[in-house]
């Protein structure tokens, strides 16, 4: 069983979103979950820059592993702040720390952000599917 | 409802990430399957490849038999040799790669891939008819495990009465390990030294613990299926599904030197093969290697200049060049013009033609 922290937000293709509580920027990254189904990555990559508008549900990139890849969607609609430079030089971060060091970039979120699930709706989410 | 081999309670044990393959549940992964290739390369990896086939033919004309319904020699096949070679159809197109092992005079086993060896078995019985020789699939009955590596002789051979100096590649033995009845081969499909343990499936489980406790020292470690893929990958062999399909010749596919038209005899597919000989092939399976990260996969177009000039049949990140590779029918005016790129998602990324295999062990 993967861990699922209690204080993230999360969506249904697998990415989570901290700091929607505190004000207007959040963080993003793909969940345990999701890392354990992929294997070990070797490949991501944030398409927009620093500075781009990103539209919650748009696949702003995307995350190789040895078997697969898979498309990377925006959680949240807003202007992109920072991407981690960190985790496209050591792609393993996710793997190692997806809650932590492997987070993909930051967004400066406007408007309502959409509909997110709670760590106890995405726990039932991952429940299923395993 | 997908099959399940002996082991698998002790994959569940070991926690492997379980795929289904061929209508089999298989490990796909224990942990990192990148450790788990690096451990094959540079120590050993034990497998679970009882999802493979064995099928027998037995009998005075058990050699001729296959001589016909192989596109290989196997009749002047020493006893206690092996052979890499293909089942194809009346027009040249691979039903099957098999490796076929001549257990003594007048007894051989054929075997297949999961998806195919249920097809290999009734071929086999259907163009065997009017020969002393008889086939039995006995797939159900045989488990397989294999030990993969550079150390796998060492840790092998505290297991076994077999001499294991005496055996060569691409030979097998009958002989007992740890206490299990077994056919020992020297045959892989990871580009390393190693063994392949044929044994009875109530064996499986017993011989499993014991090699992996003899070779917890030398650094063996379970492997899955996606090692097991990357490992070929890089060794140039090829995987029926991928690069090899019935609408695949030998030729095609660059291996055409199995195709043994100095045999006596006529064989199934012999004059559509002698045919795509004589006439040659138009495209050719090469090796790309990608300049970029991204990973060219299977199915992706190759193109050059926009236009597509082939496909893709398997690809993967490289441990052992730090690269993405892949494997590709190309059409040949294209190798010669050169400049290739893979349409990866939409995006041309530059690729070089290398020679297969990626990656030779050091003797």
């Amino acid at each position: 069983m993967s861990t699922i922290p209690e204080d993230l937000s999360y969506t249904k293709e697998h990415e989570w979103v901290a700091g929607l509580d505190d004000g207007l920027t959040v963080t993003v990254g793909i969940t345990a979950y999701a890392a354990e189904q992929l294997g070990d990555v070797v490949y991501v990559e944030v398409h927009p820059e620093v500075g781009s508008t990103i539209t919650a549900g748009d696949a702003v990139g995307e995350v190789e592993s040895t078997k697969s890849v898979s498309d990377i969607f925006a959680p949240v609609s807003g202007e992109i702040v920072e991407i981690n430079q960190a985790v496209a030089d050591e792609p393993s971060l996710i793997n190692s720390d997806p809650y932590g060091e492997g987070w993909l970039f930051r967004v400066r979120v406007e408007g309502e952000p959409e509909d997110l699930l709670s760590a106890a709706e995405y726990a039932a989410l991952t429940s299923g599917e395993s | 409802m997908s099959r399940s081999t002996p082991l698998r309670g002790v994959h569940e044990r070991l926690g492997a990430t379980l795929t289904d393959f061929a209508g089999w549940q298989m490990p796909l992964r224990y942990g990192s399957e990148s450790a788990e290739h690096n451990a094959v390369r540079t120590a050993a990896g034990l497998f679970d490849l009882s999802h493979m086939g064995e099928i027998f033919v037995v009998g005075a004309q058990a050699g001729e038999a296959l001589d016909h319904a192989l596109v290989g020699h196997l009749s002047v096949l020493a006893p206690g040799r092996a052979r890499y070679t293909m089942i194809v159809n009346e027009t040249g197109g691979i039903l099957d790669d098999l490796i076929v092992y001549r257990l003594d005079e007048d007894r051989y086993m054929v075997v297949a891939n999961a998806s195919n060896y249920e097809l290999v078995a009734r071929e086999l019985a259907d163009r065997a008819r009017g020969y002393d020789a008889r086939v039995t699939d006995r797939s159900d009955e045989y488990a397989l495990v294999a030990v993969q590596g550079p150390r796998s002789a060492e840790i092998l051979r505290g297991l076994t009465d077999a001499d294991l100096d005496e055996l060569k590649y691409y030979a097998i033995v009958p002989g007992v390990v740890a206490g299990a009845p077994a056919l020992i081969a020297r045959t892989g499909y990871t580009g390393e030294d190693g063994f392949e343990l044929f044994v009875p499936n109530e064996h499986a489980v017993p011989l499993w613990e014991a090699l992996a406790v003899a070779g917890k020292d030398a650094g063996l470690v379970p492997a899955g299926l996606s090692a097991r893929d990357t490992l070929r990958l890089e060794a140039g062999m090829p995987l029926y599904g991928n690069e090899l399909s019935a609408a695949i010749t030998p030729f095609d596919a660059g291996l055409g030197r199995v195709v043994r038209f100095d045999k006596p005899g006529d064989f199934v597919g012999r004059a559509a093969l002698e045919r795509v000989a004589a006439n040659g092939t138009t495209r050719r399976l090469v090796g790309l290697v990608a300049r970029g990260r991204r990973v060219p996969r299977h199915g992706y177009a190759v193109t050059r200049e926009g236009a597509v000039v082939g496909e893709v049949t398997s690809g993967a990140p490289s441990q052992s060049l730090g690269r993405p590779i892949a494997m590709a029918y190309v059409d040949e005016d294209a190798l010669d013009k050169g400049g290739l790129t893979v349409d990866i998602r939409g995006s041309q990324e530059p690729v070089d033609v290398v020679d297969l295999p990626f990656y030779r062990r050091s003797k």
